[in-house]
This record gives structure tokens, sequence and C-alpha cells, in this order.
């Protein structure tokens, strides 16, 4: 046992395979002792915040200490970060009409294309072609830099609760900072927020624990129906062999995912919990695990060791137990494994078609790709609403392929290279 | 001949056995539900409904199209007398359509999709398969991690992948339907040219998840092959390499053949959900909008019809094994 496991190690690939397995296994265990948030809370009101950090202004502006920095490049940065690049395409535009040669005018540098505009534009100029419209919002455009320009402050006012007027009750000029550690309300959201303005990252470990359960114990299930029956059918043979391959001859083609269908829909949405859409995809999934057991043991039931111990006069279940098992208990390992990963894809393709878990209790990958879908996350752009569930998918998937990959050739030595 | 009819009609009774089976799945399986399924019907349907008659009226309309007042065996014959006409009853989701009528518009778009898409992933995967177990070297070294990674990720991953680089950002491929929204189904050249452009991003999905999987069981068994005492005779006997390779992989192929038919299942599966991410108007889309809209009879009949698909496939990758594997025919000199 000890030798075959420094062995199964040694495998690059099982290595590989394994360390990025117990990697999501303790992001999983870890990461809810440290953020302590209900990971289906809905904290964003609005759908799909980009990832960033958020702060409160609210707090920012009433922070109890503020500080005075002057900084020189402040002004160009907020400058910068306020013209889009529409706004710079179309600041080239007017300074393109008004004679200024396309080659000249990099919309990037910020601080020529600012020099130009100051420079040359007058708001009562009208161009051929140029709509209405669009002077206003070269008129919109100039007012709203030359607000960032200035140097005084933003007043604050609060509305008075007996006479309804606005009062002044501070200001906040254009070099005044806080420190963040004094902003009372920060949340960072590594992955944004979903379509119902959830935590995409809480969410995401949370799912992955829950799927990586359903797919626990429905490869259980799976293995576990696929080994007796293959047992069985292989050792005791005859009539039962006759009856268990009809029945696994029949599951062979007729497709899984129409039974989960089936019988996820039959059950109904209030009734669909993770546990219960892993128990049915465990009942779906045994069917070639039971075929290669069985032709295992076919092969080994003729043995001398195993004639042997029928001679002894010890039982079928003594047998199986002490002369087939063990022999066929590596390639149900590697079965098992590749159970796990499948029934995991299984529950992601039942969520997709919406017969999922119901969707109130836990996240699953599956659930969170299906809210993606719905919500046409991939066609608006937010990847941080559907990539991360698909990398962690394929993360799981790929390092339980590993894993079985390296076992396959430490067990079958044929396919080494 | 011999040899092969006897193998063609094991295989034909195998197929119209599971058939059976599939019918009675079909059947009995939302029956063993606890409740009365008419009852839960009613009650999805009738959500928000006040009027007491006009539910009873409901009820009783299902009670008589699925024959749950009667026993269980006569429901059966009703079922299979309905199957047999092709009818569904009418779609609870697209009301005054039948369910026929919605599947049959859905099931040549799914046909058309997964059917190439199948084959054509099945054949390249196993040409490379074979050319990395022959050549060897580089292209096995980059091939193998890829074709894993590849067949590891869930056919929808593919397809979001493809739909966001392709669909979405160098905007090359329409990003859903099966022909552009303001174009009516007719056999003119901008319609054709419509649904070739929006056909390419749901077909390379399902084809490069095909090719993944089949290039691995290629790989191993033409290196299992490669290494079979027959090729060691046949290079000492002096035979060109050539002709063994070709041997070689005529062997290798034919489990791979068997392979695809016990795959065909799970690979229509994955499509079905590569289907929805493109919102190609097939099978799996339409299974969709019935989970959705709670359209009993309708996911009944999709699940139903994909069965049969999956059959007939079945049988006829079967009938092709025994047509290319010559211990077939040999059968016949026992």
């Amino acid at each position: 046992m000890k030798h075959t496991l420094r062995q199964v190690f040694h495998s690059g690939k099982f290595a590989t395979g394994f360390c990025i397995f117990v990697a999501l296994l303790l992001i999983v265990i870890v990461y809810p002792l440290i953020v302590k948030n209900s990971p289906l809370q809905i904290i964003g009101q609005g759908t799909f915040f980009p990832p960033g950090i958020y702060l409160s202004t609210f707090d920012a502006v009433n922070s109890p200490i503020t500080y005075i920095l002057n900084l020189d490049d402040a002004a160009a940065k907020r400058i910068a970060n306020k013209l889009s690049n529409d706004d710079r395409i179309a600041i080239k535009e007017w300074l393109v009409a008004n004679g200024v040669p396309a080659d000249q005018i990099d919309i990037a540098n910020t601080v020529q294309l600012l020099d130009l505009w100051e420079k040359d534009y007058d708001p009562n100029k009208s161009f051929t072609k140029m709509t209405f419209a669009k002077q206003r919002y070269y008129q919109r455009l100039d007012a709203s830099l030359k607000g960032l320009l200035l140097t005084e402050g933003v007043t604050i006012a609060a509305n008075n609760a007996q006479t309804g007027t606005l009062e002044q009750t501070g200001t906040v000029k254009q070099s005044d900072y806080v420190n963040l550690t004094n902003v009372a309300n920060v949340r960072v959201l590594p992955l944004g927020t979903d379509n119902f303005g959830r935590d995409v990252l809480t969410e995401l470990v949370k799912a992955t624990g829950v799927s990586l359960q359903i797919g626990l114990v429905a490869g259980t299930i799976a293995t576990l129906i696929g080994l007796t029956l293959g047992l069985l059918a292989g050792y005791i043979g005859g009539l039962v062999d006759d009856l268990i391959m009809f029945i696994t001859n029949l599951f062979t083609v007729i497709p899984g995912i129409v039974l989960l269908i089936l019988i996820s829909f039959s059950i109904g949405q209030e009734k669909r919990g993770a546990v219960t859409i892993a128990v049915v995809i465990g009942f779906t999934a045994w069917v070639w695990l039971a075929r290669a057991v069985r032709s295992q043991v076919i092969s080994l039931r003729n043995r001398d060791h195993v004639n042997l111990s029928k001679l002894s006069g010890h039982s079928i279940v003594h047998i199986i137990a002490t002369d087939i098992l063990p022999y066929v208990a590596s390639y149900v390992v590697m079965a098992f494994i590749l159970q796990i990963a499948s029934a995991i894809l299984a529950e992601a393709q039942l969520s997709i078609l919406g017969l999922g878990p119901r969707t109130t209790e836990v996240p699953t990958l599956g659930l969170m790709m299906n809210w993606a879908m719905i919500y046409q996350a991939e066609i608006l752009g937010k990847w941080w609403a559907y990539f991360p569930v698909l990398v962690t998918i394929a993360l799981i998937t790929f390092s339980m392929n590993l894993m079985n990959t390296g076992l396959d050739q430490v067990f079958n030595p044929a396919l080494r290279d | 001949m011999k040899g092969y009819r006897k193998y063609f009609l094991n295989k034909l009774a195998w197929f119209l056995v599971t058939a059976v089976f599939a019918f009675i799945l079909n059947f009995t399986l939302p029956r063993l539900m606890p409740g009365d399924p008419v009852a839960a019907i009613v009650a999805r349907l009738a959500q928000g409904m006040t009027n007491a008659t006009g539910v009873q009226k409901i009820y009783q309309e299902y009670t008589e199209l699925f024959g749950t007042n009667k026993p269980m065996l006569e429901q059966f014959i009703i079922y299979i007398k309905n199957v047999a006409h092709g009818n569904f009853g009418y779609s609870f989701s697209q009301y005054p359509r039948t369910v026929a009528d919605v599947l049959k518009s859905a099931i040549w778009w799914t046909i058309c999709l997964q059917f190439p898409a199948i084959i054509v992933g099945w054949l390249i995967g196993n040409t490379l398969g074979a050319m990395a177990a022959y050549l060897k070297g580089g292209f096995d070294k980059v091939l193998m991690p890829v074709s894993i990674f590849v067949s590891n990720f869930p056919a929808f991953g593919m397809a979001v992948i493809l739909l966001v680089i392709f669909g979405v950002d160098l905007k090359w491929f329409p990003t859903s339907g099966g022909y552009g929204f303001d174009l009516i189904p007719s056999f003119t050249w901008s319609f054709m040219w419509s649904v070739i452009v929006h056909y390419q991003l749901p077909f390379w999905s399902i084809v490069l998840i095909a090719i993944g999987g089949q290039a691995i069981g290629m790989r191993s068994m033409s290196i299992y092959e490669l290494n079979a005492d027959y090729v060691k005779y046949s290079r000492f006997l002096g035979i060109k390499d050539r002709k063994i390779v070709g041997y070689v992989f005529r062997n290798a192929m034919l489990p791979q053949v068997t392979g695809l038919a016990l795959a065909v299942g799970t690979m229509v599966g994955g499509a079905l959900v590569a289907e929805i991410i493109f919102s190609y108007p097939g099978l799996g889309t339409t299974l969709l909008h019935a989970v959705l809209g709670q359209d009993y009879p309708l996911i009944s009949a999709s699940a139903l019809i994909i069965t049969v698909m999956v059959l007939i496939a079945n049988f006829l990758i079967e009938i092709f094994y025994g047509i290319i594997d010559p211990r077939i025919k040999a059968a016949q000199a026992d």
C-alpha cells in the first residue's frame, strides 16, 4: 500500500492534478472562515457591478480626518479619468473640423489634447453637418472640463429639517484626501457582483463546495451501484449476468441526460435540492462502470487463487471481498474520480437547462452559469459573471482527469511511454 | 452474408427492445413520482387563475388527454396510440401550436447541426490521434495536453468562449439564432448565407469538444496496435511501413467506432446545451423554453424524440460497424 502510494505520487500527472484539486479544496474550506458573508445575500442594487474596491462615498466625505496632499498630476489624472474614449474621439473630430491636421492629434495624450482644445474651442462655432445636439454636447463637455480645472472645492449641504432649506455643512477641496483605513465601509469585490447583485467570489466559493459535494455524493452512489452490479454479473454469471447485462445494455443506449431531464422535471422545482439532484445523477451514471467491472471480473473469475478459495469452501461474499475486489480496486478508484468529474458536469448541464437544484438555498456552479446565461452576461461582456465559473469547472475536471491518467499509467504499465 | 444477416437481425431486435423500453420509461418516470401528474400540471398551469370552473375544466381536459382516470395499462395503450399518431397534445407555453408542430420545426435544426458536427469531430479527432501516435515527438507533446484540456472542458464552456471571442469581441459571426432575425425562411441566397454564418459557431464548438475526446482514445488505441506482434512480424517480413500503418489504423479504428456508438448519447446531451448558449432554434433551446414555461407535454415529447434519435444513431453506427469489421463476416464460417 505504502509502495503504491509512493509510486502514484511519483507520477507527475497525478501529482499536478492532486495539487490543483487540493488547492481548490483548501480555498473552499478556508475562504468561508475568513469572509463570513452569506453567499446568496443580495448586496448590489443593480446588475453586474464590475470587479474592484467599493468604498462608501458618504463615509469618505464624512471621514473624521482629512489629509491634504498636493500632487502635481492630480488634475491631469482627474481629467484623463473623466474623458472617455468617445469624448476624446469627439474632441478630435471637432479639432479636425476646425482645421487642425489629423496626424498632429494624439487622443491618448491628454495634456496635448486639452491644450489644443482650450486654445481652439469656441462654443458658438458650428460646422456644416454638425447637428444642434452635437453642438450642445461640445458645450457640455467644455463646461465639465472647466469645472474639473477649477481649484474651488465642492460644497456639501444638508437639508435643515425645520426650515427645509439647504445649509452648508462643509466643503471638499480638490486636494483633500482620506486614508482608506479611516473610511468605515469598504467592500472589496474581486469578481464584482452578478445579475442579482450578489458578491460573485463568495458565491463562487460556496458554489464550488456545493458542486464538489454533489460530485462526491453522485460519484459514490454511481460507483457503488456500478461496482455491485458488475461484481454480481461477472462473478455469479448465468441468469443474474443476463439480467444485469440486459438492463445495462438498455441504459447504455438511452442517453443519461434524457433520464436526468425527465426525473428532475418530475420531481418538481420545490423538491429539488442539491442532494436530490446528486442522487438522481448517481442513479443514472453507473452504467459504463458496471460493464467495465463485469468484464474485469470475468477475466479474474477462473484464476487459480479464486478456484483455490472456492475449493476451500469460502462464501461468495468472502471470495468477492478478498480475492476479486483487490484486483479491481485500482480501476474502481480511477472510475470513482471520473464519476465525480462527470457528475459535476452533469449538474452544470442540468442547471443550464433550468432543471438544477432549486435556486433559493445554495448556489452551484451550474446555477451560476444558468443565471449568467439567462441574463446574457456573455453578450453584455460581463466576463466576471461566467468566466470564473467556467475556469473553476474546467480546473476541477482537468485535475480529476490528470489524476486519473496518472493512476492509469501507474497501474497499467502498457500505457507508459 | 449469412453471418451479417444474423448480426443485423440481432442489432435490429436490440434496437426495437430498447425503443420499447424507452417508451415505457418515458411513460412511467413522470408517473412514478408521488402525486397526480395531471394535478401538478394543472397547478402549474393555473397559477394565478381564480376561476374554479376554469381550473376544473383544464383538469378534466388533461385527465382526458393523458387518461389518468383509467388503469395504468390502458393509459399506456392510449399513450402508445397518441405517440404513433404523432399526437403529443398542445404545448402549454406556445399554446395554439401542438407539440408535434413545435418539435417538427426544431428537430431539423438539431439534426443538421449535430450529425455533421459529431461526424466531422470524430474524423478530425481520429486523424489527429493516429498522427500523434505515429509521429510522436513534438506533435504528440503539443496535441495531447491540448486534447486532454479541451475534452475536459464542458461543451457549454467551449460554446461560451467561442461566442465571446468570435461573436462578441471580433464580431465575425452572429451571437444567436439560426438565421438573421430580419429574414423569413425561404430559399433565397441571403437567407442561405445567413443560415451558414449562424451555423459556424455552434458547429465548431461541438466539433472541438468531439475532437479532444476522440484524439485521446485513438492515440492510445494506435499506440497499443503499433506495439502488437503482427506489426513486428510484418516489419521482419519487410512489408513497407506505409502498408503496415494502414493495417494498424484500420484495427485501431474499430474500437473507435464502437466508442462513438457509446459516446453519442453524451455528445448529444452536450450539444443540446451548446445550442442553448447560441439560442440555436433546435431541440436544446426548445427544451429550455419548455422547462422555463413548465411545459410538460413538450418536455416529455422532446425527451422521447432525443432518445429515439440517439437510438437510431446508435443502430446506424452498429450496422456500419458490422460492415467494416471483417470478423462479423467471418462469423458465418463458424
